[in-house]
């Protein structure tokens, strides 16, 4: 299956709100909880408690800091998993089908049997999401929770992404990027969402809100009215104050 | 990226090797018997060799074979298939001439249109990567070609071909190099596009995701000095292409011959090295580094 | 072409779902762990929990590899070479049992307090109170003085409670959410919940910080303040808010302390016979109780020269030294931003004003149709408690709520159950120890007058920490950073064992870490260790368990019985009151048992009232059994869930309650009724709900504390009035901190600002809790070292790059690290993690692990006494009213250094008992691995 199919039935993909995520990990270390007991091959780490400690992670949380032209610096956590690219590259240059794009939803995923870990993929994704498991010798990827949304043995509510339950800020949506009228789709309209590296053509499924415009309070867009002084003296406050008790 | 020994020596040795057997398909030479058993034994030893050295890259070479099965998109899978059919139709060549001293002309012209397409599909499979801009250029057959071509001339004994054919590699290897110097400046992806943070102001990262390192660190992210490359790409020239011409200029000797192979070959490892070592693969941004 | 391979997508997720409660930190998030073949498959929240509703942090999610770290004990240690060297032999638990009664036993029935019994992270606080209680010791106490108790102090004093465990922001209703210095907080999940709710909204998030990471990195507005000067700034909003009578007069009126009327010749309130503060009604124009019925207080009243706490309280903040432009320099925000953020205070308390449609009648007997919310919610921690001043900063910040009429209003800051508890129905502290005997009622509280000081007639203090002494009247957690350091000193007094739970008080708890470790090794002349004997129950091998003599070892929290009680640190949200269990979801594999089992077995064996029965035999088999069946009072135990048929908290003992609460989740909760939801402290309707769950024994309606009193009394003893006197190089200090209304003063924990220019902080990672996640394999990828942040501008001038390393220098030492820039950073500032460095040998990590080699602390800088002053005293550096560890004012100088092999200081390699862990992990249930 490697070549891309023409068109997915649903485009299932993450949301990610780089102004609401505080950089907690959660979302990475529930994906590594998750993934290592479910889908393939358990996620290795090597030299575990060691001086080089180097495991399989399927979601990474980055930050980074952006310096406006004038004005203070900013800082934004940055969380990046695979994206499940319309025009996966990683796909295409799979060269035993292991690797591959459902047509069902889009989920880009690897087949562990068929891998013969050749790396090629890695190499072709711009985006750092596929990490070849340093014990099992496969390539892993997010597999967008493909066993849990779908799961029969889970409650309705929690078949979504691993990451997206436990994310304690809720900068993480789950939905159908294909609809327009889903929650997603239109949280995307909404707050002008964003693709990665669009130069590359990948046509990312997922999609980033970018942060809010910051620090506007002391700028003169500022709605706030400035306080008026009534006294800058106890005297004159209080002459201000029994004015005021009377009409209480 | 990452220069693993098993990508430099299988691209080097299997160019090298693919090389000689396109001049052995054309019949240049075309040794029968023993003479030919030799030629074929060193081209095989080349682009086996190299091939062999591939599977060293993978995690699970024991299913190596379902590589053949992607050939309608992957290079990867092409060059499976093209180096197998390479391989096969010289050898009914090579049998051919060996055992039954007869040259199979349709079959070794085959074979060297074989050869060249299998070093094509090699050099495809980077020239594809829109992820490593340095590689992200015609010029990445197009040198991979000159390389088999020039080696194989050399190896061939075919003077008059490699004289100026090395002449022309070292040529388009220096304009590689600068070419892809300002690849990745070109490619317009910067951090700003990989975290789409550009509009608010100049991006730069902060604390990475792990401290220590990871798969695509190790994979991607490899750091040459700038000194150290321009010292490397100076011996990788002399070696791959000066050298050799000086040798081929001076009366012919066989000990000048080999030597001349020997230091193409060392300068083809080198300048492959580099090809690695300098490429850039965009994920770095991620990171902060480019490397 | 091949066909899509079919995936399975409806995989077995486990055997069975466990629920019990986190322990990866202090947050306490109710949990699902999933089980296969007994084994612990995956971890999740329970969304039925009130903490966290599901989600559940990194940490959490990686309890797995805490509960298969191969750093955890496997058995009882007995010390057998050098203390510190890190060589025991493993003891069977009926020799460790006897050898701790063989050590304990004759203290007690000689001098009771020679035991030093002290807890960490201890979320068992009224057990283990009760336990050092009952054996007599005065010296008790859990981690809170080295952590917030200015916080804990100045909320309880001011308004009866402070943040985290005390109260939250009306997440549902708030407009604007204030948040100063913190960067993680014990609420962990709660705010993370509430900061993406309010986002959700489009409500404005502001944060107070000197470093922008995290919290402070989403909020809408950055304020980057200097360290240390919040107190400043907060007094400066204040002073604009007054300026512009943005106050809410009827709350301050009604609710606060601002009507009550003050004797100007002692300071001290007027009070009737029955001792109410007395105020003016304004209706009859007559001097009355406070809690008059029908009363409507004056704020300007007056009687006989008396004034208000308002008039006082105007004269003290209507001054120029709190104005904006005065305060800008000294905290490194401008006059201008000031200005526009008291402004935006102002605007959303009063102009987007909340109203919830809900009757409720006050205790003064005035009935409401409607209750008022100022949409203004603060949340603050260490940031601003943390410091030499902090008790006064916060202080005026929950002043500054109160002002703005927005604590216990909608949209507000909210008390979680059981707060809020005014200052006066909290115990007073005890510390009088008799031979063989029980001390004379619990050891921590509150004074509320030098009289209730434990020193003894001599001046001499009471307790081994100088707890709630002239150094530290208000001491209400214990100063556990002082207790190694006064126990080698033989100061206050000698002991006889130091004992001590979970704790790493050898290495990131302590301040001046290389010479606690001295401490702890230091001989006497004899050659006999100067703290002669050292008990320790950790779980894992920690830095601190190489220091002591007999090592307990704890289970992992999936392994034992706990209780998250309402009698300590409840996990009550503001609508319900709520508590909480652990159970052993699954059973050790190790010679290990639960800490709390084992004091109560202690107990038993040294016969402490309420451990044994009448005829002598043991009262509990283990902590399960204490859990059940301990009563504090008649009906009131532990455990509030499922004690009778009605369940409202009080009741008989159940013996199935433990049952009851495995099934339903490990959590009880009771919601408060909609009508008793706000404006608690003043509330008939909740008053009587919170007497009816037991959380008072009487309606308690108070006011609020603008004025604290009991600080004047201090201030008065300063002045040379009354019987119980300060000793004299004590008075002006008092004099000046002791003030009854919030105020400012530097900290002043350096000579000059030349030589130190920079203020050094350390911050909580979200994905790391203190020392304990170095030996869990994932979260340690993603901390396994901690550079040191500096600002650009510092990086620039020291012509530092990433990576690069540099010496670090206080007065009190100096370290060689790695460092990092960081631009969103206050000039001034500079910043690493905190407790990611780890000794070497620790933890069953490589000696060579990046936390060895490239982590470090930044504690070795910091002292826990400040350099001699003028007249060779040295102060503590502890916040001067609470004790509370002043940890971030460290200042510090830098410079270039070439890279050293490994961070400095070295302390040597550990030995490490329970030896390294393995290479490889690849963590399933699957297959053996
Ligand atoms: N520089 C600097 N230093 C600081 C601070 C700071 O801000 N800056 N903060 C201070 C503050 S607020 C605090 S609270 C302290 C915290 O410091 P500590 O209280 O020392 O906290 P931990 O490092 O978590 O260590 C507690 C010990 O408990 C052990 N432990 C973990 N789980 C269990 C268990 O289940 N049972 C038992 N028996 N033991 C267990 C761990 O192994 C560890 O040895 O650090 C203080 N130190
Ligand atoms: N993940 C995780 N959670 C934890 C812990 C942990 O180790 N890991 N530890 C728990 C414990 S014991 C505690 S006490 C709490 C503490 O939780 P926090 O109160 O969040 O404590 P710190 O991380 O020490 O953060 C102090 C914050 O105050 C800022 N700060 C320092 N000085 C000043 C100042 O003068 N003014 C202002 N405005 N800000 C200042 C620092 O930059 C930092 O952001 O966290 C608890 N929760
Ligand atoms: S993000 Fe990378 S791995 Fe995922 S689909 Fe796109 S190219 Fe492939
Ligand atoms: S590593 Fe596996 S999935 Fe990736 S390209 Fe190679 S065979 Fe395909
Ligand atoms: S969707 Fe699942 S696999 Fe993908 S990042 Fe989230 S938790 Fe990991
Ligand atoms: S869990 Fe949520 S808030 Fe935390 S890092 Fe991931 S996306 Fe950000
Ligand atoms: S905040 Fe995290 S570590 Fe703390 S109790 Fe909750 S889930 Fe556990
Ligand atoms: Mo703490």
């Amino acid at each position: 299956m490697t070549c891309l199919p023409k068109m997915t039935d649903k485009k299932l993909g993450l949301v990610i709100d780089l102004d609401t995520c505080v950089g907690c990990h959660a979302c990475v270390v529930s994906c590594k909880g998750w993934n290592t007991e479910n889908y393939g091959a358990p996620l290795a780490d090597q030299d575990a408690y060691g001086e080089m400690p180097v495991g399989t992670f399927l979601n990474r949380v980055h930050s980074y800091e952006v310096q406006p032209e004038d004005g203070l610096a900013q800082l934004v956590h940055f969380p990046k998993s695979c994206l499940h690219c319309d025009d996966a590259p990683c796909v295409t240059v799979c060269p035993t089908g292991a690797s591959y794009k459902r047509t069902e939803d889009g989920i880009v995923l690897v087949n562990e049997t068929d891998c013969i870990g050749c790396g090629l993929c890695a190499w072709a994704c711009p985006y750092g999401a596929r990490e070849l498991d340093g014990v099992e010798k496969v390539m892993k990827k997010c597999t967008l929770c493909v066993d849990r949304i779908y799961n029969e043995n889970l409650p309705q509510e929690d078949r979504i992404p691993a990451c997206v339950r436990t994310c304690p800020s809720g900068a993480r949506h789950f939905g159908d990027l294909g609809d327009p009228n889903s929650d997603v789709s239109k949280l995307v309209a909404e707050r002008g969402g964003m693709d990665l590296m669009p130069e590359l053509g990948t046509k990312p499924v997922n999609k980033y809100l970018p942060p809010r415009p910051k620090d506007q309070l002391s700028s003169d867009q500022t709605p706030t009215q400035s306080l008026q002084a009534q006294a800058d003296n106890p005297a004159g406050f209080f002459a201000w104050l029994d004015r005021t008790l009377e009409k209480l | 990226m990452h220069p693993a020994p098993s990508v430099i020596l299988f691209t080097s040795l299997s160019g090298v090797g693919f090389g000689l057997l396109f001049f052995l398909g054309l019949g240049m030479p075309a040794p029968l018997g023993l003479n030919a058993f030799i030629f074929y034994a060193i081209a095989y030893a080349f682009a086996v060799g190299g091939l062999l050295f591939s599977t060293f890259h993978l995690g699970h070479p024991e299913r190596a074979i379902k590589a053949f099965t992607q050939w309608r998109s992957s290079w990867l899978s092409r060059e499976a298939w093209l180096s197998v059919l390479a391989l096969g139709m010289t050898g009914l060549g090579a049998v051919a001439q060996i055992f039954f001293e007869t040259r199979l002309a349709v079959v070794s012209y085959a074979g060297a249109a074989l050869c060249l397409l299998t070093v094509f599909s090699t050099a495809m499979i980077y020239r594809q990567l829109a992820t490593v801009p340095r590689w992200h250029t015609p010029m990445t057959p197009v040198l991979f070609l000159t390389y088999a071509v020039a080696g194989g001339a050399l190896l061939s004994g075919q003077v008059g071909i490699a004289q100026p054919v090395l002449g022309l590699l070292g040529a388009l290897q220096i304009f590689a190099w600068i070419q892809g110097d300002g690849a990745f400046a070109r490619s317009g992806s910067t951090l700003a596009t990989a975290t789409g943070l550009g509009t608010n102001g100049s991006v730069r990262a902060f604390e990475p995701p792990h401290t220590g390192t990871n798969y695509l660190l190790q994979e991607f992210v490899y750091l040459v000095g700038r000194k150290h490359a321009a010292k490397l790409r100076l011996i990788a020239i002399i070696l791959l292409s000066g050298l050799p011409i000086v040798l081929l200029v001076l009366p012919f000797n066989h000990m000048f011959a080999a030597l001349a192979v020997l230091t193409h070959v060392a300068g083809v490892l080198v300048s492959r090295w580099l090809f690695f070592a300098q490429a850039e693969h965009v994920v770095g941004l991620y990171y902060g580094k480019r490397g | 072409m091949n066909i899509q391979p079919t995936v399975d997508t409806s995989p077995k997720v486990s055997d069975e779902i466990r629920k019990t409660t986190c322990y990866m930190c202090a947050c306490r998030c109710g949990i699902n762990v999933h089980l296969k073949d007994g084994k612990v498959a995956y971890i999740e929240g329970n969304r039925d929990h009130p903490v966290n509703q599901g989600v559940l942090c990194a940490k959490g999610s990686a309890g797995i590899m805490q509960v298969t770290a191969p750093s955890r004990l496997r058995a009882p240690l007995k010390r057998v070479g050098e203390r510190g060297s890190g060589e025991f032999q493993e003891i069977s638990w009926d020799e460790a049992l006897q050898i701790a009664t063989d050590w304990l036993r004759p203290l007690r029935e000689t001098a009771p307090e020679k035991l030093a019994f002290f807890t960490g992270r201890d979320q068992s606080q009224s057990f283990t109170g009760l336990w050092a209680q009952m054996f007599g010791t005065p010296n008790f106490a859990a981690h809170g003085g080295f952590c917030s108790v200015n916080m804990a102090t100045a909320g309880i004093y001011t308004m009866g409670g402070a943040f985290w465990e005390f109260g939250q922001p009306d997440w549902d209703h708030t407009k604007l959410f204030m948040l100063f210095g913190v960067a993680e907080d014990h609420d962990s999940n709660p705010i993370k919940m509430g900061i993406g709710k309010i986002k959700q909204r489009g409500a404005r998030v502001i944060g107070v910080n000197p470093i922008r990471s995290g919290y402070n990195a989403v909020a809408d507005d950055w304020v980057g303040i200097t360290p240390g000067t919040d107190g400043r700034f907060i007094l400066s909003l204040i002073y604009c808010l007054i300026e512009a009578g943005k106050i809410d007069l009827t709350y301050l009126a009604r609710f606060t302390n601002a009507p009550v009327l003050v004797d100007p010749d002692t300071g001290l309130f007027l009070r009737d016979d029955s001792g109410k503060p007395l105020i003016v009604d304004r209706t009859t124009k007559t001097v009355v109780a406070f809690d008059h019925q029908g009363a409507d207080p004056d704020i300007r009243g007056m009687h006989n020269g008396a004034v208000t706490v308002f008039t006082k309280m105007i004269e003290h903040f209507l001054v120029p030294e709190n104005a904006p432009e005065a305060v800008a320099d000294i905290c490194g925000i401008s006059a201008k931003r000031i200005r526009t953020l008291a402004a935006e205070l102002a605007h959303v308390a009063f102009d987007q004003e909340i109203r919830l449609p809900r009757k409720w009648t006050d205790f003064r007997g005035h009935e409401y149709d409607e209750m008022i919310g100022r949409p203004v919610s603060i949340h603050a921690m260490r940031g601003i408690s943390a410091h030499g001043n902090g008790f006064q900063t916060c202080r005026a910040l929950h002043v500054l709520q109160i002002i703005l009429g927005t604590v216990e209003t909608p949209g507000g800051f909210r008390f979680k159950p059981p707060y809020p508890k005014p200052s006066e129905i909290h115990p007073k502290p005890h510390g009088d120890a008799t031979p063989n005997a029980p001390l004379n009622g619990p050891h921590l509280g509150f004074v509320h007058g030098p009289e209730d000081l434990l020193i003894d007639d001599t001046g001499h203090p009471k307790r081994i920490d100088k707890a709630f002494t002239w150094e530290n009247p208000m001491s209400a957690h214990g100063l556990m950073h002082m207790v190694i350091s006064n126990a080698h000193a033989g100061d206050p007094y000698k002991i006889g064992t130091l004992f001590m739970y979970m704790a790493n008080m050898s290495w990131n708890s302590s301040m001046n870490t290389s010479s606690v470790m001295d401490m702890l090794t230091d001989r006497d002349e004899n050659g006999d260790y100067v703290i002669p004997r050292i008990i320790y129950s950790d779980a894992y091998s920690s830095e601190m368990v190489a220091y002591a003599d007999l090592i307990l070892p704890d289970t992992t929290y999936l392994e034992r019985h706990d209780c998250i009680s309402l009698l300590d640190r409840p996990i009550c949200e503001a609508d319900a009151a709520a508590d909480a269990i652990r159970w052993p979801v699954i059973e050790p594999d190790r010679d290990v048992r639960g800490f709390q089992s084992v004091l109560v077995d202690l107990g038993a064996r040294l016969g402490l009232p309420g451990f044994v029965n009448d005829d002598g035999s043991a009262k509990y088999a283990d902590y399960a059994d204490y859990m059940i069946n301990h009563e504090r009072k008649p009906g009131i135990g532990p455990l509030a869930g499922w004690r009778s048929d009605d369940d409202t908290g009080r009741g008989p003992v159940n013996p199935e309650q433990i049952n009851k609460y495995i099934e339903n989740g490990g959590v009880w909760v009771k919601h408060i009724p909609e009508t008793a939801g706000y404006y608690k402290p003043w509330n008939m309707a909740y008053q009587d709900w919170a007497v009816e769950t037991g959380l008072y024994d009487s309606a308690q309606p108070y006011l609020f504390q603008l004025y604290v009193e009991p600080l004047q009394k201090f201030k008065n003893a300063a002045m040379g009035h009354g019987d119980h006197q300060p000793p004299d190089h004590m008075r002006d200090r008092l004099k000046q901190v002791m003030h009854p209304l919030p105020i400012w003063y530097p900290t002043a924990t350096v000579e000059n600002d030349q030589d130190y220019p920079l203020h050094a902080l350390t911050q909580r990672p979200m994905a790391m809790y203190h020392s304990w996640g170095s030996q869990n394999a994932w979260l340690r990828q993603i901390h396994g070292m901690n550079p040191m942040y500096l600002p650009t501008k510092v990086m620039r001038d020291h012509g530092l790059r990433d990576g690069d390393w540099a010496k670090v220098t206080s007065p009190n030492g100096s370290i060689v690290v790695p460092v990092a820039e960081m631009a969103a950073l206050n000039e001034k500032t500079i910043w690493t993690w905190n407790a990611i460095g780890k000794r070497s040998g620790a933890w069953a990590l490589d000696p060579k692990a990046p936390e060895a080699t490239k982590g470090f602390l930044l504690n070795h800088l910091i002292s826990e006494l400040l350099p001699a002053k003028g007249d060779g005293m040295r102060w503590s550096n502890s916040d001067p009213i609470t004790g509370q560890a002043a940890w971030f004012d460290l200042r510090v100088r830098i410079e270039k250094a070439q890279p050293p092999k490994s961070s400095q200081p070295q302390f040597g390699t550990l030995k490490s008992p329970v030896g390294q862990g393995p290479k490889t992990v690849t963590r399933s249930t699957k297959e053996g691995s």
